[in-house]
């Protein structure tokens, strides 16, 4: 597949209006208002070309904005793109904001047409500095050529783009949690119903949708539904994407495929990652960032990267954030750091989450550094069994034991193993602790 | 989150924003439906401003949004880019996450605590440098990846970071 979403990154002066325009940029929202595409039309266009977000729940994107009320009561609608990327091993929004930031600008136009928007915001986190100030300057450029602003090429459809940032939490990359930091408050996710669509930001109907997901919709309108629908493994899982390879591979980095790229062909293919580094073996990868089940190296064979194929391997492709691990890792070091991130990110809203996320990260700890206790194993699945499955407001918790479980159940072995001989199966503190024992 | 956290701390004087950030202030508030909606934008305000965020500074801030001063304190303690008392020059962030911590990051942060004689979130004597670990930047192809102020330094490795910390270090 030749790139479409990344085809401009690599060309000197990517970021410019000029050399977008020159690239055929913009071509798609000129394309909606020359031809007098109506809102419903665009909406159905991507209904039609399969597109799941890929922000990570895979959701179908046309369908979630066919959830705008046709009758809002007055009330505006509003289109925040979810640029808050944070989920560990993920690092392709970065990449596309920070390369081309016109498409993405034009992305997010399109969709807020399609959704009836008058104001849109980008959300960005706060660490990409880089990212807002090159967004900034796209949108400026963007108003100066008159795509957006007031009555847009003299049609009746006005839009104002904010690029808003954060300030560091990752719990702002929920989307309801995204809606109240917008507003200005702690990024607590909210409880559903009622969902955005019907009631979001500043009480109005609200789309949030991942900076890829608003990328891909440039090239629907350019090229059609059909070429769309026709790239990947099938008609659920359609369209280009991009996957983030990372961890022991000899070329980490974002590769864009046809959804449904064999997970063995990203880690070992000469296009992609070219195998593991040192000639090690693959022991555990994590296929859809730090909220994903781990994988075992058997697990790996025959699983198409795509939202159907990494589920029916009982984890998920999430952001498509690939973290490979080899021989030499510690499964329960790299639990305990993953129980870190989560213990340091839950928002603090519901008790399961508040105190589990700690609990998790404490009882991992004292097994990694030689103090498990024989029945630590089994509070492990324990206090993850009473953390997630619909304990709490969102999902994150669901994510938090997803690493520790998931490893807990794959590597049984090396966890007693800890206990037992009060050190790592494998790693350099294999060898060093045996020493001294 | 940190046990530094939970407080803000006092500056000692009044904080006035100085004219042209309230430029900016008064530029930002036109984005928004609401004032409270800019209160993340206008705490990024105050921290350019000053480097930190203080209580005073929180105050002024809640006085221009028409918000409880309780409200902004709720919001800077939430999240970790605020800084809630003075920071170094350099505020060295190394990212510990997964894909960094596989590549090592955390010899970077020990290295970086004897080189330079202080812990996590503490700032040298002479005010040059501040030590952070922080969650996934985005940089896992790059890993390990670190920040210093607003920029990327990646992929480091222990060589880069020493000339780094001495070429840092000479300026005055």
């Amino acid at each position: 597949m030749d790139p479409v979403l990344t085809a401009r990154i690599a060309k000197p002066g990517s970021r410019g209006i000029d050399g977008y325009v020159a690239d055929g940029g913009y071509g798609a929202w000129k394309k909606v208002l020359s031809e007098g595409w109506t809102p419903e039309r665009l909406t159905e266009e991507v209904k039609k070309s399969g597109l799941r977000g890929r922000g990570g729940a895979g959701f179908p994107t046309g369908v979630k904005w066919g959830f705008i009320p046709k009758d809002t009561k007055g009330k505006p609608v509003y289109l925040l793109c979810n640029a808050d990327e944070s989920e560990p091993g993920t690092f392709k929004d970065r990449l596309l904001m920070e390369k081309d930031p016109h498409q993405v600008v034009e992305g997010v136009i399109l969709s807020a047409y399609a959704i009836k928007c008058r104001d849109a915001y980008i959300y960005i986190r706060g660490e990409f500095y880089d990212g807002a100030r090159i967004l900034e300057a796209a949108v400026a450029e963007a108003y100066a050529q008159g795509l957006l602003g007031e009555k847009i090429f003299g049609s009746a459809y006005s839009l104002d783009l904010t690029v808003h940032r954060g300030a560091g939490a990752y719990i702002c990359g929920e989307e309801t949690g995204l809606i109240e930091s917008l507003e200005g408050k702690r990024g607590q996710p909210r409880i559903k119903p009622p969902f955005p669509a019907v009631s979001g930001v500043f009480g109005a109907p609200t789309i949030v949708n991942n900076v890829e997901t608003l990328a891909c919709v440039v090239h629907i309108v350019n090229r059609g539904a059909e070429w769309f629908a026709k790239i990947g493994r099938n008609e659920k899982n359609t369209g280009p994407k991009l996957y983030c390879l990372s961890g022991q591979v000899n070329r980490p980095g974002v590769y864009e495929a046809a959804l449904g790229l064999q997970l063995k062909d990203l880690i070992f293919g000469d296009a992609y990652g070219r195998g593991m580094k040192d000639g090690r073996k693959v022991k555990a990868v994590i296929p859809g960032g730090a909220s994903a089940n781990m994988l075992t190296a058997a697990e790996i064979e025959d699983c198409p990267l795509d939202f159907d194929g990494v589920a029916a391997k009982g984890s998920m492709l999430g952001s498509a954030a690939i973290i490979v691990m080899n021989e030499d890792t510690c499964i329960v070091d790299a639990a305990r750091n993953l129980s870190k991130f989560f213990s340091h990110e839950s928002c603090g809203q519901c008790t399961p989450c508040r105190e589990g996320t700690p609990w998790l990260h404490k009882v991992l700890d004292r097994i990694e550094e030689g103090a498990g206790r024989p029945e630590d194993i089994a509070l492990l699945e324990r206090i993850c069994n009473q953390m997630a499955n619909g304990m709490t407001i969102c999902v994150f918790a669901d994510a938090a034991i997803a690493g520790p479980l998931s490893s807990v159940k794959k590597f049984a072995d090396e966890y007693r193993h800890h206990v037992e001989n009060k050190r790592c199966l494998v790693g350099p503190r294999a060898e060093a602790a045996a020493v001294t024992v | 989150m940190s046990h530094t956290r939970y407080r803000v701390q006092e500056a000692g004087a009044p904080r006035p924003f100085p004219p042209e950030a309230m430029a900016r202030i008064e530029k930002i508030l036109k984005r928004y439906p609401t004032k409270q909606a800019a209160l993340l934008p206008v705490l990024w305000v105050a921290q350019e401003t000053w480097g930190w965020v203080s209580k005073e500074s929180a105050e002024e801030v809640a006085r221009l949004l028409g918000l409880p001063v309780s409200h902004v304190d709720g919001v800077l303690t939430f999240y970790t880019m605020y800084n809630l008392r003075p920071v170094g020059k350099h505020l060295l962030q190394f990212c510990t996450s997964i894909s960094c911590h596989l590549a090592g990051a955390g010899r970077l942060v020990a290295r970086c605590e004897k080189r330079l004689g202080i812990g996590l979130e503490e700032t040298t004597a002479d005010g040059k440098f501040t030590l952070l670990e922080v969650e996934c930047i985005a940089g896992c192809d790059r890993a390990p990846s670190m920040m210093i102020n607003d920029a990327y330094h990646e992929p480091m490795d222990e060589k880069k970071l020493d000339d780094l910390l001495d070429r840092l270090g000479r300026e005055s």
